[in-house]
């Protein structure tokens, strides 16, 4: 299959990890990659602070590059919740309303994508770690994943899975309210932080890397051993 | 003449009303990430029995949800074989709190569990003083319904004694008839349709368990305004 | 900044930071999370109950014109008087006038959240009048001159040392730790109230078309009370709170109790269709229904937005959302807290006034998700920020936004962008923290991500 990967910014610049190991396990599985590199950004983030006219420059450019393709994927439930869910409703009413339906019936997030599309749950990865998952909220409650995370988390050699309190709640990045209301966001981060370090797990894993930034940022302040990692670094740990 | 301002506002209310709805707005709960549901708008309604908590179809399983719903309210259940049993669960609880003065109404039920009571009764049946019935120790009603599913008891203004009966004395006490007892809550509003449309009764009031709050740290109090203690003896 | 947006980020700053009211909130709500699913899980089915909820509403309010008709008909056929008002004023204006008819003096009241929303008590004190509150949690915020915290648990931010000492100050009686003994305290004093009292002053949680009755939903027997001893009641009531069928209510009783507070139903579910009638025990003289519009066929004209008007108040989506549980409700400063309140206030009171609670939202979804009636809660704060910004765009995120979306629009600048981004945060250490830091929103709790010595495209690009 030829499989488009869709990049975030925040990924492509930040996290690069968890794109490299998403493309390593698909062309693994025999698929071939198609990184459109003219792409760089998703809209999202004039998107939900209310710029929705400049959040659609951003995103016909997408609704365009993508619109020849097979099947695109996507390495986080936040970006592929914006094109998937929100995208329909960004350009309702507008010329590209169908256009936008149409990319949203064939995008998936990644975990999604390899449990759901590919049928696949075990990648023959290896992580002797005790783990806990932080469900992103986009993944969780826009795109519904819950089990397939922890499907594949459970095929991994060694890895401990342990669950924290409070899991469905929100890590408090939000995007722009981070930064608009920190001291609520501190406060919801701070919230999750602890029910994680309960937990007694050495990382955090999620499919969401904007969450992890968040839940990393306020680790490294308070100088906790806690380590983040993207859920397809743990899949193609081997 | 001066159109009459009250008038007014009901015209000028609905104006605004028709004028918004002439924009429709989507059906709903299509949202994002959930499973789109089988059932068809119209339809839905007619489904809910289907939706709510499962009830048994015979007589025994609905009898042993109501026990177990009792309990879980902290209400008292007892299932009695006669009007003779009746009366003496009557008296024994009587008995065991010192009763010293009940208020109730007429009806074939309290009638005569009231009078073998030996004790001063106030009958509401023709108006009577809140003063007086604030120094009865019980309220004894009939009522129109149990129910299974929620472990209600269904009264009425007219069923049960008026309006304060049942939630003024600190121990209402429900007689009830075995026949009374109905599966869910489509059920009890179809008996209140059949029974009394069109003259409804003023009130009518679905009673879950003696009076209850939760308003101080989220910890459960009987008796928050209404009575302590909810038994219900059924015959 | 609008004085309410200020003082939201006051508050919001203030609450965060206080551990001890944040962990009260959390454990009383972890409580509740557990009974919630455990009745939730009753249900046959409850996300089919939920899509009935919704459906039923959405009749309800999208014929809302013939149904409040058809409820004022009914009740009037059985001796209510129906009253119509088109904003607080009014509705204020047509209550002190019937109190003022019957030249009454004390008044007990249920809980009304409507009657929050009208200011309802402060008028009634300023008229002259003696205004109880009976419901417990009432009671108590009014005892502290404080407005409820949480439109379905009044005081869930009082420990039961706090309410001894306000009782003990207020009442005069003595100290206790034990929540039974406060509760009686209060149960003895409002006895009195509600057998003295003229006027029992009542909500609707449900107004029934079909056979013109209102229905309150209470745990307590105060409603019960205030609607049986006073000779009149005045039940203040909201236009969209009308169901077009008795038989709604199968649905409606046992879903907002388990949304509500994880009850299979709330103690008293009590239907009232008239004043006393003939051939009755007791009852009030005289039954007043007052319909409240008060900016509702606003949010009514929009479509977008409109299924807000379906919430049953059942309190849900404030016990989910992670907002609510660090800040609290006094933070919002508006009568309606948490989710919903953030979706309706902006429609009932403005919305440059009140967009900052549209923008005070991670967006988790939290509440749509948990929603009885499926209102698409968090969907509905991103279009008020989309209307709000859309009339009133912020002069420096316009061109910031504007110059980002051309950013994103040119890979090749983008990549640039990063290049000189990884020389930038070599220098940053020296602004950090100071009041240079551009991005000190996020520094001063947190540490920022870095650019990664080889981006994803460069490493693309390495490969080919
Ligand atoms: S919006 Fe939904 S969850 Fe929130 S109070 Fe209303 S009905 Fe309940």
């Amino acid at each position: 299959m030829k499989i488009t990967l869709f990049i975030p910014c925040f990924i492509d610049a930040c996290f690069p990890k968890a794109g490299v190991s998403a493309v390593e396990i698909l062309e693994r599985l025999g698929h071939t990659i198609d990184y459109p590199k003219e792409l760089t950004c998703c809209g999202q983030p004039a998107f939900n602070s209310g710029y929705w006219e400049e959040s659609r420059t951003t995103a016909i450019k997408v609704l365009e590059r993508l619109k020849a393709t097979e099947v695109v994927v996507i390495v986080s439930g936040s970006c592929g919740a914006m094109i998937k869910n929100f995208y329909p409703e960004l350009f309702a009413g507008t010329e590209h309303e169908e256009a936008a339906r149409t990319l949203s019936a064939k995008v998936y997030e990644f975990s999604d994508f390899l449990v759901t599309k590919l049928g696949v749950t075990d990648l023959g990865a290896q992580f002797p770690h005790k783990v806990t998952f932080h469900d992103g909220c986009h993944g969780l409650r826009e795109l519904g994943i819950k089990q397939q995370p922890r499907k594949l988390l459970s095929h991994v050699r060694g890895l401990e899975l342990v669950e924290m309190g409070e899991v469905e709640s929100c890590c408090g990045f939000g995007g722009t309210f981070s930064a608009k209301f920190p001291m609520i966001s501190t406060a919801m981060g701070e919230n999750k932080c602890g029910s994680a370090l309960e937990t007694g797990a050495e990382y955090i894993v999620s499919n969401d890397s904007s969450c992890l930034m968040h839940i990393q940022g306020l680790l490294d302040r308070e100088g906790k051993p806690l380590r983040t990692i993207h859920l397809a670094e743990v899949l193609n740990h081997r | 003449m001066v159109a009459n301002p009250k008038m007014n506002e009901r015209e000028n209310i609905l104006g605004r009303i028709r004028e918004a709805l002439s924009v429709p707005a989507p059906v709903p709960g299509a949202h994002s990430g959930e499973p789109p549901h089988a059932v068809s708008e119209c339809e839905a309604a007619t489904h809910i029995p289907e939706w709510l908590p499962r009830v048994g179809s015979t007589f025994e399983e609905r009898l042993a949800l109501f026990r177990t719903n009792a309990a879980e309210l902290k209400a008292d259940f007892v299932l009695l074989d006669s009007p003779e049993e009746l009366i003496a669960k009557l008296r024994e609880i009587a008995a065991a709190e010192s009763w010293k003065k009940v208020a109730t109404h007429s009806n074939a039920l309290t009638d005569g569990a009231c009078d073998a009571l030996d004790l001063p009764v106030l009958r509401t049946d023709n108006g009577y003083d809140p003063r007086d019935m604030e120094t009865c120790d019980a309220g004894i009603s009939a009522c129109d319904a149990l129910i299974a599913q929620t472990g209600s008891v269904l009264v009425t203004s007219q069923s049960a004694g008026g309006r304060a009966l049942s939630v003024l004395p600190p121990h209402h006490v429900v007689l009830a008839r075995r026949e009374q007892l109905l599966a869910d809550l489509p059920a009890a509003f179809a008996l209140l349709k059949t029974k009394y449309a069109p003259g409804y009764p003023s009130l009518i009031s679905f009673i879950t368990g003696p009076s209850r709050t939760g308003d101080i740290e989220r910890i459960l109090v009987l008796g928050a305004h209404g009575p302590k203690k909810l038994t219900i003896l059924c015959v | 900044m609008t004085p309410a947006a200020s003082q939201f980020k006051k508050n919001a700053i203030a609450l965060t930071a206080d551990l001890r009211h944040r962990a009260l909130i959390r454990t009383a709500l972890k409580k509740y999370e557990v009974v919630r699913d455990d009745k939730v899980s009753r249900f046959q089915n409850w996300q089919s109950a939920r899509q009935s909820a919704a459906e039923i509403k959405w009749d309800a309010v999208n014929h809302l014109d013939a149904h409040l008709i058809e409820f004022a008909r009914n009740l009037e056929a059985r001796g209510t008087q129906v009253h119509w008002a088109s904003n607080a004023a009014q509705a204020r204006e047509i209550i002190i006038g019937i109190i003022q008819e019957r030249k009454a003096h004390s008044i007990i009241k249920s809980k009304v959240m409507t009657g929050e929303e009208i200011h309802l008590n402060e008028a009634l004190e300023k008229a002259g009048f003696d205004v109880v509150e009976s419901d417990l949690g009432e009671y108590i915020v009014q005892l502290r001159h404080e407005p409820p915290y949480h439109f379905v648990f009044p005081a869930m931010h009082l420990t039961r040392g706090e309410i001894s000492d306000l009782f003990s100050k207020e009442l005069g009686t003595a100290s206790t730790d034990s929540p039974e003994e406060l509760t009686m305290i209060a149960r003895r004093v409002l006895r009195d109230k509600y057998i003295a009292a003229d006027i029992g002053i009542s909500g609707a949680n449900f107004g029934i078309a079909e056979t013109g009755m209102i229905s309150i939903t209470e745990n307590e027997g105060n409603a019960r009370l205030t609607c049986a001893l006073p000779k009149v009641h005045i039940a203040l009531m909201g236009i969209e709170k009308v169901l077009p069928k008795l038989e709604d209510l199968a649905l409606f009783l046992p879903m907002l109790a388990t949304a509500g507070a994880g009850q299979v139903m709330t103690g008293y579910n009590t239907l009232y269709g008239g004043p006393r009638q003939p051939g009755e025990a007791d009852g009030p003289e005289a039954f007043h229904v007052v319909l409240l519009d008060n900016n509702r066929t606003q949010l009514l004209a929009d479509p977008e937005q409109r299924d807000a008007l379906h919430c049953i108040r059942c309190g849900a989506c404030l016990n989910v959302c992670p907002i609510y549980k660090n800040i609290g409700g006094h933070a919002y400063g508006a009568t309606y807290q948490g989710p919903i309140g953030a979706v309706i206030t902006p429609h009932l009171r403005g919305l440059q006034q009140w967009k900052h609670l549209s923008f005070a939202s991670s967006l988790c979804g939290a509440c749509t998700q948990t929603c009885p009636v499926k209102i698409n809660l968090h969907h509905h704060l991103l279009q008020s920020r989309r209307n709000a910004i859309a009339q009133k765009p912020v002069w420096w995120e316009k061109p910031l936004f504007q110059g980002l979306a051309f950013l994103f629009n040119h890979a090749g600048l983008f990549s640039l962008g990063m290049k000189l981004g990884r020389i930038g945060q070599v220098f940053y250490p020296l602004v950090k923290g100071t009041r240079l830091d551009p991005a000190s929103a996020w520094t001063k709790s947190r540490e920022l991500p870095k650019i990664a010595p080889q981006t994803f495209r460069e490493w693309w690009q390495t490969r080919k």
